[in-house]
């Protein structure tokens, strides 16, 4: 409730709701409500019909605690469920799927509606009726959520079947015993072909079974050329798993660098396992190609994935590309800034030339939070190499010098970082440390003398002035950390300072109650090395530390005290070790590393939770290691199915006069073909015929393989072509292109061609063109509509170079042009009164309107498909919720009369049928693939009526009108 | 994925909370509030904080957190870009993103939170969608509300969620069709001390706002695309025209979005718009220190530069200040030492300077904290980079659009380095 409504409304209300459930009084007053916003929202609707509805209390601890629960309201509001208020019905489901789980016998009063929205004509009202459904978490009903699921997974809309790829975590979480019907259901999904549902299906893969990776096998081309068309955050979910996925499948690109990494370490064992060049496998690189585009993406999470993607599956040498798209994620709000900044840092590491071009961008500016600073600065340390570490220091001297104090302090351990990791610059580090020691700041002073402990370490020899000067600190400084670190220090290097050393540790036996627990032990550590080397200045000074220690609060402390006591003064009963003390504690150390907090933090997956983490976060799939040798790549092959491919041969050989009728048209396809068949011949051991891998990625993929392969792949091709000679010219001739994936039947069209006029005789000055559609499958798209244009030439001289200049074309339409004619050889130009026919693809994506000038009929825009009765039928009732359209129309014909006008009015395949009343005829739609179903069917009163069921409705519409014009004309 | 979702206001209160799967005690955010104790800035509490059974991811925007628990492994920038997407979707639909207007709209923020995702995977975030969903409040539509009882959420079943552009919804129909393109420059830059750029580079966006009946197909096409180093589109941009060719081609949202941010490659030498003149000294010893500071106009392609606004974090030393501009106003908080100049226009002829003296804490020795300045300013009429948009032709409608395009000239975080 907002106050929008008024005091007036409000008192109105509260008179209504009090008269249907006393004891709500107190909260619905108006000042209630507006302070209960805070912890508790309670709304209240009024229907159209002024009288309240739906109270929907949402989550509110404090109210249940009080005894206020709004579930006691449950039968009330969930009566409402059926309401037709579409505002009413939405928060009724809210206050429904809050409440169901305390609710759980009332809860199951609704579901009936719920069950009767699952049957819906619209398409929207089915799917919210399923994610409600899905969403209210009660046992009792999984069995009539999984057939709702297992339902909506076929439905005809894409928009339910994304719902049903939702709905499926929803229940596997409710109960996880359904996992394996669950999973049938997502492998149906996954092979579905829309856009809409790729990314929710993938989801739901993710959560329920990430195991099942050759699930995706079949599916894995379709989802790499899909991936650009999907919403973004399907994107995010697909580009993870497939980077998982191509982790099990491909070899690693950069194999031979990493083997030469190894080979330092172990000649002998690469010398026996020589490998053979690696050559990328064409969906692995398929991947690679089809994520690129992805990094211009305006969603973080997308660039970040791909970026990830490239880091964890390309070529050492491509990486680089995704360098720019993260420097530009930088601008972004500072959580997005965190979090890529994270993963730069473990990706500098690694490569670190990638990042260096954007030095820049990773300079500190004195508005950002600590947190991003230090990151930049982490990436910063990182990128520090021989040639840029003077700039570097120049700007961390700039940083020294902030207000920040916490961000000083890391600038300090980055220098000494560098100092550590680059040897050139180790003394020019080390004296801007000891300059710093005399800062006003403690903090400033105690980070210094930390990491100057540890540069010192390294070469101590050199630097006993700057020992002399740290010890001087001790009277200043307070911070533990430093005091220890100094005490350490004089302790390790007693013997380059051995005048001062004693003096120190005379002042800390002074201060040693009052020491913070880290500088007592060093003391302790101090004396006792003191003693070995010195002990006749400090014995006395020694014993006295350690009484004192022996009777310290802190047991540690103690404890080292009776031990070093034992160690070092000799008494009768010392054991052997005491030879040794000298050893023990003065033993030459080895000098720390300082190392980058993100080295080796990409085992985890970048770009994931656990990566940030550095932590595995619950459900963290791992990023599998390449395989040594690549599984089977034919798995990824999708065949096509035998009985097709018979129609197909048979109604080849029967198609004369629909064939490419010029040589022309023969020499194209066969230059098409020829190589194709010798690249996927590769693949897989199929037969020439039903090789369906027509993408041209693949083609396209073969030629940047090695020539040596390509050759010898093409060999086999083109020995195949001579065994099998019959099928060969099959393959060349009639082309029914290689069929494409995701075109699971093919067929052949019937009834007889239309020919248009596109450009007559005379106002072409001799050349006539026409067209019509062939009704051929275009081959090298198989989403195109298939024109084939007529050139006939009746003038007096040749007509030359014929093609399509600038098609204009409505958005999402596209064309493939026809090579020109009579360009170059003679064989090739018209010749007077010759006929010339060529094959243009257009995808009118199932748009009507062409300007230009050829205008499809809606007919042309389907292709026939085959059926049986039964499937026809079954088709029909499940998609009778799809537009239909029904028109009665006057006099019938007979049946061979009907299907002759609607096969030359549509591009549509009869479906065998039993009785002669009825004539059906199926097909898809050429750019979507969506179903087209038409039935024809004669009344007892001789009146007939047609019935058109198609997803699209104009193109249904269209349909209707046509036809009805074919039968009455 | 997304679990629940809590927003806090700054003084610390859940005050509103949403649950997409089973319902998370609130007592969650207790390890949130501990995390933002311990960071000393707002904008330093960490981003993710885990928790023993959660994890917590939190943005903020307009002083508000918006705390997402999440239960397993998810990509976290998914999350932020997504609560992101939240905080611009309530933009859209109050004005304003602030705890009063979604206290008040609080029903519709219900609805949108419900619409936007679905078992805490998103479902619509598209800002067309969304809003044939669930009508933004309008104050003309609240009044008929009140009078007829009827209710912000469409009457219609939405289609935009079905059709092959998500981002624009159909049948859209206006009487003055106008497409409004605005390019927007920002230069980030650091300053040295002597006056030399240490980095500088430009990033810029066009903000559209189209007004077009029916289904138009635009194309933008620049003067000079090779500028452009690195961009990141809206959906509705055709990738594939923009390899190719270098032209923008897509059918617009309806209304107002972001069709494209670009960065200028750094290859090209950013023009500096303006220059900075100081001297700042404190005395060792002594309790004063002089300031000036003197601002100019450099390479402005002959536009003014104008809402200059100048601010400073003054050291920590620093008692009070005593200045005198020359133009504008300035003030100084004690507290925060947070100095700010309102300088207004630049007068070329007249440069505004601000000058005074500063009163240091007694006896305290010369601060050693080095003192940035922050300059905000806008250039009208004309993009640094020197972008141009050469022409906007639209297909697929038979109407004549008026079409209009800005530049302007921001910057963005603008950074000049004072004293050593």
């Amino acid at each position: 409730i907002s106050q929008q409504r008024g005091n007036v409304t409000m008192k109105f209300l509260r008179e209504q709701v009090t008269s249907i459930c006393p004891g709500m009084t107190s909260v619905l007053s108006p000042c209630d409500v507006t302070t209960a916003t805070s912890h508790c929202v309670c709304v209240c609707v009024m229907s159209y019909c002024w009288c309240v509805t739906v109270l929907y209390w949402v989550c509110d601890p404090q109210m249940i605690a009080r005894g206020k629960n709004a579930s006691d309201l449950f039968p009330a509001v969930v009566k409402n469920v059926a309401c037709k208020n579409i505002e009413v019905k939405k928060l009724v489901y809210v206050y429904l799927v809050r409440y169901a789980e305390e609710q759980q016998d009332l809860a199951l009063l609704s579901i009936s509606t719920f069950q009767r929205g699952l049957k819906d004509p619209n398409q929207l009202i089915r799917a919210s009726a399923l994610r409600v459904l899905s969403s209210i978490r009660v046992t009792i009903i999984v069995p009539i959520m999984m057939l709702a699921i297992k339902e909506a997974a076929s439905d005809m809309s894409p928009y339910v079947r994304k719902t049903a790829a939702h709905a499926i975590p929803k229940l596997y979480s409710l109960d996880p015993e359904q996992k394996d019907c669950l999973i049938e259901v997502i492998e149906k999904l996954l092979a579905d072909k829309t856009t809409l549902v790729a990314g929710s299906v993938v989801m739901a893969f993710e959560e329920v079974c990430p195991e099942r990776i050759d699930l995706i096998h079949k599916n894995y081309r379709k989802l790499c050329n899909l991936l650009i068309d999907v919403e973004e955050w399907g994107q995010v979910v697909i580009i993870n798993m497939l980077t998982r996925y191509a982790r099990t499948q491909f070899l690693n690109p950069n194999m031979n660098e990493d083997k030469e990494e190894k080979e330092k370490k172990k000649t002998e064992a690469t010398a026996i396992v020589k490998r053979k060049p690696y050559v990328m496998d064409p969906d692995h690189r398929l991947l690679l190609r089809n994520t690129k585009p992805l990094l211009q993406s305006r969603n973080a999470a997308v660039v970040m994935a791909v970026a990830q993607l490239y880091f964890h599956l390309a070529p050492k040498a491509e990486v680089g590309v995704i360098a720019k798209a993260l420097v530009r994620l930088m601008r972004s709000h500072s959580e997005v800034q965190y979090v890529v900044l994270q993963n730069v840092a473990t990706m500098s590491i690694k490569r670190r030339g990638m990042f260096e071009p954007y030095l820049k961008s990773f300079y500190i500016r004195s508005t950002d939070p600590t947190q991003i600073k230090v990151l930049k600065l982490e990436v910063l340390t990182n990128l520090a190499n021989e040639t840029n570490i003077s700039t570097i220091l120049r700007e961390f001297q700039t940083y020294i010098k902030s207000n920040d104090k916490d961000f000083v302090a890391a600038t300090i351990q980055a220098i000494g970082r560098c100092a550590t990791n680059i040897g050139e610059v180790r003394d020019t580090c080390l004296n801007g440390l000891v300059q710093l020691l005399s800062n006003r700041d403690e903090l400033v002073v105690a980070e210094s003398v930390v990491v100057i402990k540890k540069l010192l370490q390294m070469q101590p020899e050199q630097h006993s002035d700057i020992i002399k000067h740290m010890a001087k600190l001790t009277d200043n400084i307070q911070v533990p950390m430093a005091r220890a670190s100094i005490l350490w220090l004089i302790g390790e290097y007693c013997e380059h300072v051995p005048k001062i050393a004693p003096d120190v540790l005379r002042k800390m036996a002074k201060t040693f109650t009052n020491e913070e627990d880290i500088v007592k032990l060093q003391i302790i550590n101090l004396a006792a090395k003191l003693y070995l080397t010195n002990s006749k200045q400090t014995k006395l000074l020694t014993q006295y530390v350690l009484n004192l220690a022996k009777y310290d609060q802190n047991y540690d402390i103690r404890d080292r005290a009776r031990f070093i006591r034992q160690l070092i003064v000799p008494t009768d009963k010392s054991g052997a070790l005491s030879k040794y003390a000298k050893k023990l504690f003065l033993a030459l150390k080895p000098a720390p590393v300082l190392e980058s907090p993100f080295k080796d933090r990409d085992h985890f997956q970048l770009g994931s939770l656990s990566h940030l983490l550095n932590a595995k976060a619950g459900g963290y799939q791992v990023l599998p290691d390449w395989p040594e040798a690549a599984p089977d790549p034919s798995v990824r092959n999708v065949e096509v199915k035998e009985s097709v491919r018979a129609v197909e041969t048979v109604t080849a050989r029967d198609r004369g006069p629909l064939g490419p009728s010029s040589g022309e048209d023969v020499k194209k396809s066969e230059k098409k073909s020829k190589p194709r068949i010798g690249s996927s011949e590769s693949e897989s051991e199929e037969d020439n015929d039903s090789e369906s891998e027509s993408s041209e990625s693949e083609e396209e993929e073969s030629e940047e393989e090695s020539e040596e392969e390509t050759k010898k792949k093409k060999k086999v091709g083109n020995e195949r072509l001579e065994n099998t000679p019959c099928l060969a010219v099959h393959a060349v001739f009639t082309q029914p292109p290689p069929l494409p994936v995701s075109v699971p039947q093919t067929i052949i069209p019937s009834g007889n061609l239309k020919t248009y006029e596109l450009l007559h005789r005379i106002t072409g000055e001799g050349l006539s063109v026409e067209y019509c559609f062939s009704r051929q499958p275009f081959s090298p798209d198989p989403h195109m509509v298939a024109v084939k244009i007529q050139f006939t030439n009746s003038a007096t001289s040749e007509a030359k170079s014929l093609h399509v200049e600038d098609a204009k074309l409505q958005s999402g339409m596209r064309i493939k042009e026809f090579p020109e004619i009579g360009q170059s050889t003679f064989h090739n130009r018209i010749p007077l009164l010759i006929t010339v026919s060529v094959v243009m693809g257009i995808d009118f994506s199932c748009s009507l309107m062409f300007f230009v000038s050829i205008q499809p009929p809606v007919g042309e825009l389907m292709m026939p498909i085959f059926m049986t009765e039964n499937e026809f039928k079954k088709e029909q009732g499940e998609h009778r919720n799809q537009c239909m359209e029904i028109k009665q129309y006057g006099p019938h014909f007979d049946c061979h009369a009907v299907v002759q006008r609607v096969t030359t009015a549509a591009n549509l395949s009869r479906v065998p049928c039993g009785s002669d009343k009825e004539c059906r005829f199926a097909g898809k739609t050429v750019t979507s693939g969506s179903l087209v179903l038409v039935s024809v069917v004669t009344k007892e009163d001789g009146a007939a009526q047609l019935t058109v069921n198609c997803e699209k409705m104009v193109i249904g519409t269209m349909l209707v009108k046509d036809i009805l014009q074919a039968l009455t004309q | 994925m997304i679990h629940s979702l809590f927003l806090v206001n700054s003084s610390g209160d859940i005050f509103l909370e949403k649950h997409w799967k089973s319902v998370v005690s609130r007592s969650v955010c207790d390890y949130f509030f501990e995390a933002q104790e311990r960071a000393s800035e707002p904008e330093n509490v960490p981003p993710v904080i885990p928790t023993p059974h959660h994890y917590l991811i939190s943005v903020l925007r307009h002083r508000i957190y918006f705390v997402a628990v999440i239960q397993s492994e998810v990509p976290p920038l998914f999350v932020i870009e997504f609560l992101h997407r939240v905080v611009d979707t309530f933009q859209d639909y109050f004005g304003v993103c602030t705890e009063a207007a979604i206290k008040d709209n609080v029903v519709v923020v219900y609805e949108l939170l419900e619409e936007m995702l679905d078992n805490g995977f998103p479902l619509a975030t598209e800002s067309n969608i969304l809003k044939e969903l669930i009508k933004p409040p309008t104050i003309l539509r609240t009044v008929v509300n009140t009078i007829t009882g009827s209710t912000n959420v469409g009457e219609q079943l939405p289609t935009g969620q079905l059709s092959v552009v998500p981002w624009r919804r159909t049948g859209v129909k206006y009487t003055n069709n106008e497409a409004y393109f605005d390019v927007v420059e920002e230069i980030d830059a650091i300053i040295d001390k002597s006056g030399s750029t240490i980095t500088a580079e430009i990033q810029g966006v066009i903000d559209a706002c189209v007004k077009l009946t029916g289904m138009p197909d635009l194309t933008l096409s620049f003067m000079n695309p090779r500028l452009l180093d690195d961009v990141s589109f809206h959906p509705c941009v055709r990738f594939k025209r923009w390899e190719a060719e270098r032209i923008l081609s897509f059918i617009p949202p309806d209304g107002n979005f972001r069709l494209l941010s670009y960065h200028v490659s750094s290859q090209n030498l950013v023009a500096i718009p303006v220059y900075v003149k100081h001297n700042i000294t404190f005395r060792e010893g002594s309790s004063q220190g002089r300031f000036e500071l003197t601002l100019g106009p450099k390479q402005t392609m002959g536009k003014g530069v104008e809402a200059v606004l100048v601010s400073s974090q003054l050291p920590r030393g620093v008692l009070n200040t005593n200045l005198n501009p020359t133009q504008g106003t300035y003030t100084f908080d004690p507290v925060t030492k947070l100095l700010s100049w309102d300088v207004g226009k630049i007068n070329p002829q007249k440069l505004p300077s601000l000058k005074g003296s500063m009163s240091l804490q007694a006896g305290a020795s010369k601060p050693d904290e080095n003192p940035t300045i922050n300059i905000q300013f806008k250039i009208q009429q004309s993009a640094l980079s020197g972008l141009k948009v050469n022409r906007l032709d639209m297909y697929g409608e038979k109407y004549k659009p008026f079409k209009g395009i800005k530049y302007m000239t921001k910057a963005g975080k603008f950074q000049a380095l004072l004293s050593n």
